[in-house]
């Protein structure tokens, strides 16, 4: 599974403007409506802000929690799909996430998560909108060695401060 | 009609009962949003010459017509409308963040509040449901703190807020609605019509859709100007912010300094923008659906004021720093977080303040009226202390809490000569007395001193015209502005992306939004329909040319150094300003839109207020 790419957010680049909110529930729904978003933004104030969607995790606690066997996780992609017929928006999945990457469909009232824009041309919505180009689809092999270089280039700036001190 | 809502929702506080109102589209094409929207209401809904803290002056709320979509810088803006306790006249206020886009999928795009809470109260629009919630325990609260309690008590963290602090409830004539934590429609003192309702906040909660006309033409169209944003029109917002004015209008020699004593600061460096952003700003964010992001956020690490932290504009860096004689951004940052925490307009409070130091230098408030305080023009920390005293009506503070009109008005000993005020208004960061076009601007604008329903300063400072000579041709320029301005205000376009736009283009994009066919031309008309409906509504509550005018100082008092050294803005200057503004405006001498203006703009029906003064 460390080739499922999913989109992650970097928190100092995120500036809470909820365009990515914005643009999949356009995508999805052919509306603006924040509540529909497979994506959405935190606020903590003053100054945090990010960005949280579905991570493609292992054994999905969300599938594993279903009791209608309505979610299945896509073995090439990863990804989480609901059976619309079989989900009954109980909503077990939903606390099930330690992201709160699932939504229910006001509507339609079934759980909505994120498909990495399955269907559309050129990956997800969101990570082509953000203007701060703080989402990105990306891998777990590949977040964990952007983290070993900014350890890495940490040691190296903190040994030539002490070095010029 | 699509993305509006077509609702209405009228909310009586004395009783807690509400009711829905519609309005149709040709409502809507003729006052797109806004400020259109908001004057149309307050004109029809207000009884005419109201006291402003008279309960039936209704404080209205109004979304633009491209609220809770991605149109970039338009998802969020709303306005705030009501008589004006700081003018007696049009109070007009906006803020952006969050809140608009809540409550247009909330369902509404208008809110008439009227009436008085028999004790202290919030609205909580949740969806459909309309409730007068008990606001006992957020009486006395800071912005902040009743933000969040509100979201606790009601248990969800999307719940957004406009509330008033302490200086709302007190009846602070500069009081505030603040959203958001960074956020406030601040000017002409509407806080203090909300307190005088028991209203301590609008709590809103929305989760419907927003449906736009034409969904995929609208993206397309949003990637080129979501490009735009990202690109030179709005490049200044994005870098240093807006307090990058400080240092390009101190070398214009257009920089309010010391109470209008002087119009550059020698200590403008350490207050300048470049300095903000090196020192204090520790993030920039953004509003909903905003590509630029320009909230520059500033923190204070050490010192006095360590941990202060406020969202940091030019206009109140110049109000807290060289008008106040100021050069600490410290200090400039406390203050600011005591207006947004009390819940005070932090342009006008710095103002006041800036009145007061010169009161106390010239004797006429001492040290015992400040309470100890030695409000010298440079005393940061008195600044700071001052702008809690005016806010919770603390020793003089009880009289500066009334605007630097009333207050000069009570203190007299020629104060009146040096209190910087339009109207009741006080005056923003632009030293009118070297740029002539502003200055009518000024004048004339209907919500008192102001350069956001003009922007005139444009010419002056862009060398279009000599800043330093009156003529009769400015009177267009400004009217032009103030029209271009009322399509900004209604749509609600933010005006930092106003290079991206032009008339056509918003048209289109209402079009795309709405459903409604407009044109640039049309949408031009509607503008001028909105200054005329603001002019004839500001007649009827008691407006004349005489009330078109400027402080005492900028018309006596010639600018005392710097590049504008010995210009002022004369009574001579001023008549031909205002002559050519009406005979543009199609107004008779005395300032009225008259009866053939207001036929070509559809405004028959307010011929009764014109026709008072034209026969």
């Amino acid at each position: 599974m460390v080739r499922h790419k999913f989109v992650t957010v970097d928190p100092d680049k995120c500036v809470g403007c909820r365009i990515c909110e914005y643009v999949c529930s356009l995508e999805k729904d052919k509306v603006f409506n924040p509540t529909r978003s497979r994506i959405r933004v935190i606020r903590i104030y003053p100054t945090t802000n990010a960005s949280l969607t579905c991570r493609l995790c292992e054994d999905a606690p969300c599938v594993i929690a279903c009791p209608r066997k309505a979610l299945t996780q896509s073995e090439e992609t990863g990804v989480i799909m609901v059976d619309d017929d079989l989900c009954n928006g109980c909503g077990w999945c939903i606390e099930a996430c330690d992201f709160g990457a699932i939504c229910l469909d006001p509507d339609k009232k079934v759980v909505r998560i994120c498909d990495l824009c399955s269907n559309r041309e050129g990956g997800p919505a969101c990570v082509e909108w953000c203007p701060e180009e703080a989402l990105e689809q990306t891998t777990k092999d590949i977040l964990s060695q952007k983290a070993r270089i900014g350890a890495v280039q940490r040691l190296v700036k903190a040994a030539e401060t002490s070095k010029a001190a | 009609m699509n993305a509006y809502t077509g609702k209405i929702l009228y909310v009586d506080l004395t009783s807690g009962r509400s009711k829905t109102g519609i309005f149709n589209e040709d409502f809507a094409r003729a006052y797109i949003g806004g400020t259109g929207f908001g004057i149309k209401t307050l004109i029809d809904n207000q009884e005419p010459g109201i006291d402003p803290f008279d309960p039936q002056n209704p404080l209205i709320y109004a979304v633009g017509a491209a609220s809770g979509t991605m149109v970039p810088c338009a998802s969020s803006k709303f306005g705030v409308f009501a008589k004006s306790p700081a003018s007696n006249l049009l109070g007009e206020a906006y803020s952006t963040g969050q809140w608009g886009a809540e409550l247009r999928q909330a369902g509404y795009d208008i809110v008439v509040i009227k009436g008085k809470s028999p004790k202290p109260a919030y609205l909580w629009i949740d969806d459909e449901s309309v409730q007068r919630m008990d606001a006992s325990h957020l009486w006395g609260k800071t912005t902040w703190d009743t933000e969040e309690t509100i979201r606790n008590d009601l248990g969800d963290q999307l719940i957004r807020v406009s509330a008033i602090g302490p200086a709302g409830e007190k009846l602070v004539r500069t009081a505030c609605l603040l959203n958001d934590h960074f956020r406030a429609a601040g000017r002409t003192g509407l806080g203090a019509v909300a307190g005088s309702k028991n209203l301590k906040a609008v709590a809103v909660r929305g989760t419907h859709d927003v449906k736009v006309a034409q969904p995929e033409e609208l993206r397309e169209l949003c990637k080129d100007l979501y490009e735009r944003c990202k690109g030179p029109a709005t490049s200044k917002y994005r870098g240093l912010g807006t307090p990058a004015n400080v240092l390009t209008l101190n070398a214009q020699g257009a920089l309010p300094t010391r109470n209008y004593q002087s119009a550059t600061f020698e200590g403008a460096e350490t207050v300048s923008g470049e300095y903000l952003n090196e020192h204090f700003v520790t993030k920039i964010e953004g509003c909903t659906a905003c590509p630029c992001r320009c909230e520059h956020i500033a923190e204070v690490r050490e010192g006095p004021f360590k941990g202060a932290i406020a969202r940091v504009e030019y206009e109140p860096t110049m109000a807290f720093g060289p008008y106040c004689g100021v050069d600490r951004l410290d200090a400039v940052i406390k203050a600011i977080e005591y207006c947004n925490l009390y819940g005070v307009d932090a342009i006008s409070t710095g103002i006041v303040v800036g009145f007061g130091m010169e009161c106390y230098e010239r004797e006429l408030i001492t040290k015992e009226d400040t309470g100890g305080l030695e409000l010298e023009f440079g005393n940061g920390e008195a600044m700071v202390e001052m702008v809690k005293k005016i806010a919770l009506r603390k020793d003089v503070g009880d009289v500066l809490a009334e605007g630097v009109k009333r207050a000069s008005e009570k203190i007299g000993r020629g104060s009146e000569h040096f209190a910087m005020h339009i109207k009741g208004v006080e005056v923003t960061g632009y030293e009118l007395r070297g740029l002539k076009t502003c200055a009518l601007g000024y004048a004339v604008s209907r919500r008192g001193a102001d350069h956001q329903r003009h922007g005139s300063y444009g010419w002056d400072l862009g060398g279009k015209v000599d800043r330093f000579k009156a003529d009769k041709g400015r009177g267009k320029l400004v009217m032009g502005d103030e029209d271009v301005y009322c399509i900004f205000d209604s749509m609600i376009l933010c005006k930092f992306t106003r290079g991206i736009w032009d008339f056509d283009l918003i048209a289109k994009v209402y079009s795309l939004v709405t459903g409604i066919p407009m044109t640039g031309a049309e949408l031009l008309k509607a503008g001028e329909r909105m200054s005329n409906l603001a002019r004839l509504y500001n007649v009827r509550e008691g407006l004349t040319r005489k009330g078109d005018t400027l402080p005492p100082r900028i018309m006596k008092d010639p600018i005392p150094s710097g590049v504008a050294k010995g210009s002022y803005v004369n009574q001579e200057d001023l008549d031909i300003l205002l002559d050519g503004y009406y005979e543009a405006r199609g107004w008779t001498k005395e300032g009225v839109p008259k009866k053939e203006k207001l036929k070509e703009l559809g405004l028959e029906a307010y011929a009764n207020i014109a026709g008072k003064e034209e026969s």
